[in-house]
């Protein structure tokens, strides 16, 4: 497939407006603004585009739900805290191409009837920051942000917010609260952000990549979009391809190819005098998928198939010298540590299942404790306001699922079964 | 902090507090020029909700002194009409605000799993032995604190280490964590490699 919103970013300068608008720069917005906002929703649900930020919900009828007859002011919130780990692809187009996600942010923004767009960036990505403040400025002073844009009478604002380090903030109604200048915590559901999200405004909280897909969609039709992939999964798709990999890389791809090819084909395979041992197909917070899984699309319903998510699309990839054990403690240690602590099954059971998944990495481990990460895992599961619980029982569960006789391992001698030349010496110490 | 017949009791690391109070510190108002520029993200959010405002005004006073203070927390709360528990129960949530004394050189190794992969774990073991201090402390000259972080999301170039929340190092080996300590003694913020996305370099 031609790379749709990758294509120029390895050229020089090309997150530069001038360059952007030698490319179809801001052409999208105008087609849109010249349209009722009606009907760019109706585009947008005819696409088929489904949100690139996890959930894989549908883009169009998100902007559908949010309020029309209100005296209230209407926002887009665009979710650039990308801190899902494994996932980079946000970074990248942020970076090389910070115009796209503008314009994707003003069509949002008259589709709805918003009159600003704040885009949550995450504070560790303050280079990032600083390309899309000085590129707005040069958005603003030549009339495609702010008053009157393009001469059609639209006004509309885009602020950058920067975060200060919090995974959670990723969930859209703790971005929301975050946004409100409070803790990244999320609010119980309904209302949804649609119905009353900022400022208790009706709000659409979209990922980077979503919104920018929209220019495209609105330059080459709906139908151009759905053919790029499968069956509702369609469009241009970025992979984040990390881990045990020769190339490891922000891939964009359709939908229709394979984990097999994304990670053989564009990444390059497995490093050599290597095999591999397990991927995470969506981010860290999904369930393994196994070698012999590969052979399926990357779309969001093929893997879903399988059990598991495609989530963010971040696949990380393991080989046979990584310890499983070691890498759900690692997974937990990062979920015990960003839980927002607002939900007991989390906050408690993610430093449960870090401390046990401690000892029996140290061989400190008696055969009882694999039954108790599944059973405080389950219990976390599905009981927590926002997706995070599940995410945060997803490593405990999924390794000890498929990779039970290495925990037995563990326990059995007393030690790490799989050590690695690439791991820290010293022994890993719950805290 | 919680109790279950099965886990681990320990007073010393899990059944204890986390919370520390703020020091006083010195006293504190905004340098002119941060002030102005405080003034003017105010007016980004809408009039009634200033408080929208509180992170990048946190940003602003470890700009100025480099960690948050009580006397901070409280100015900060005064502009932004928010009590001082209001602005402290923000501060505390977020990890890149610093809340005591760090060095000059704040080094953050991403430790989260593509990192990890990567041999994330031994440029930690590396930069401990290198400064001399764990993960979590500040050396005795108080020019580097060394702290693990969460996922920074470049897992492509890992392991990744950020210092002072702003200027990244990729692929960082701990072969070269000596050199890079050194480095960031000498060169400051200029020794950082920057985000290898930037392929126009000067």
């Amino acid at each position: 497939m031609e790379p749709v919103l990758t294509r120029y970013i390895r050229e020089p300068n090309s997150y530069t407006l001038d360059f952007f608008l030698k490319h179809d720069g801001y052409n999208g917005l105008k087609a849109a603004l010249g349209m009722e906002p009606s009907a760019v929703i109706d585009l947008v649900k005819a696409s088929g585009l489904r949100g690139r930020g996890g959930a894989g919900f549908p883009t169009g009828l998100k902007w559908q739900f949010v309020l029309k007859d209100t005296p209230l002011p209407k926002y887009i919130c665009c979710n650039a805290d990308e801190s899902e780990p494994g996932t980079f692809k946000d970074h990248v187009l942020m970076e090389r191409n910070p115009h796209l996600l503008f314009e994707g942010c003003l069509i949002g923004c008259w589709a709805i009837g918003a009159k600003v767009a704040y885009i949550y960036i995450r504070g560790e990505f303050f280079h990032v920051q600083k390309v899309l403040e000085a590129e707005l400025a040069k958005a603003y002073a030549q009339g495609y942000v702010g008053k009157n844009i393009m001469g059609t009478g639209f006004d509309c604002d885009i602020v950058i917010h920067r975060g200060a380090g919090a995974y959670e903030a990723g969930e859209e109604t703790a971005l929301i609260e975050s946004l409100e200048g409070k803790r990244a915590q999320p609010r119980i559901k309904p209302p949804f952000p649609a119905v009353s999200g900022l400022y208790n405004c009706p709000t659409a909280v979209n990922n980077v990549e979503t919104l920018c897909n929209l220019p495209s969609i609105l330059l080459n039709g709906a139908e151009w979009f759905t053919s790029l992939g499968p069956e509702k999964n369609g469009g241009p798709k970025l992979f984040c391809v990390s881990g045990h990999v020769k190339k490891p890389g922000t891939y964009e791809a359709s939908m229709s190819t394979t984990l097999h090819e994304l990670i053989y084909g564009h990444a390059g395979g497995i490093r050599d005098g290597h095999q591999l041992k397990a991927i995470i197909p969506g981010g860290s917070s999904v369930p393994i998928l196994l070698p012999h899984e590969l052979e399926i699309p990357a779309s969001f319903d093929a893997v879903a198939q399988l059990g598991s998510m495609l989530g963010s699309a971040g696949i990380i990839v393991m080989d046979e010298t990584t310890c499983m054990v070691w890498a759900a403690r690692n997974l937990l240690y990062f979920y015990k540590h960003e839980s927002c602590g607002k939900c007991t099954p989390c906050r408690e059971g993610g430093d449960w299942l870090h401390r046990i998944l401690t000892k029996i990495e140290n061989g400190e481990g008696e055969m009882r404790d694999i039954d108790l990460l599944t059973s405080i895992g389950s219990n976390i599961a599905g009981k927590t306001l926002c997706a995070f619980g599940d995410a945060a029982a997803t490593p405990a569960l999924t390794t000890v699922k498929h990779f039970r006789p290495e925990f037995e391992a563990h326990v059995r001698e007393g030690r790490c079964t799989v050590p690695a030349d690439w791991r820290a010496a010293r022994t890993p110490v719950a805290h | 902090m919680s109790f279950h017949p099965l886990m681990l009791y320990d007073p010393e690391r899990f059944q204890r507090s986390e919370r520390r109070l703020l020091e006083e510190g010195e006293p504190f108002t905004f340098a002119p020029e941060r002030r102005a520029a405080l003034d003017e993200l105010l007016t980004k959010y809408p009039p009634d909700r200033k408080r929208s405002a509180i992170l990048a005004a946190l940003y602003l006073v470890q700009e100025q002194q480099g960690y948050l203070t009580a006397n901070a927390v409280r100015h900060v709360g005064g502009i932004l009409e928010m009590t001082p528990a209001e602005v402290e129960d923000v501060a505390t949530y977020y990890v890149m605000f610093f809340k005591e004394k760090v060095g000059k050189h704040v080094v953050q190794v991403c430790r989260t799993l593509s990192c990890a992969l990567a041999g994330a774990e031994r440029v930690t073991e590396a930069l401990s032995h290198t400064l001399g201090i764990a993960p979590g402390e500040t050396d005795p000259s108080g020019m580097f604190t060394l702290l693990e972080f969460e996922c920074l999301g470049a897992c492509d170039r890992a392991p990744v280490v950020m210092v002072n929340n702003e200027d990244w190092h990729e692929r960082v080996r701990p072969e070269d964590c000596g050199r890079l300590v050194e480095d960031i003694r000498a060169r400051g913020p200029a020794a950082s490699s920057g985000c290898h996305l930037r392929i126009e370099r000067p």
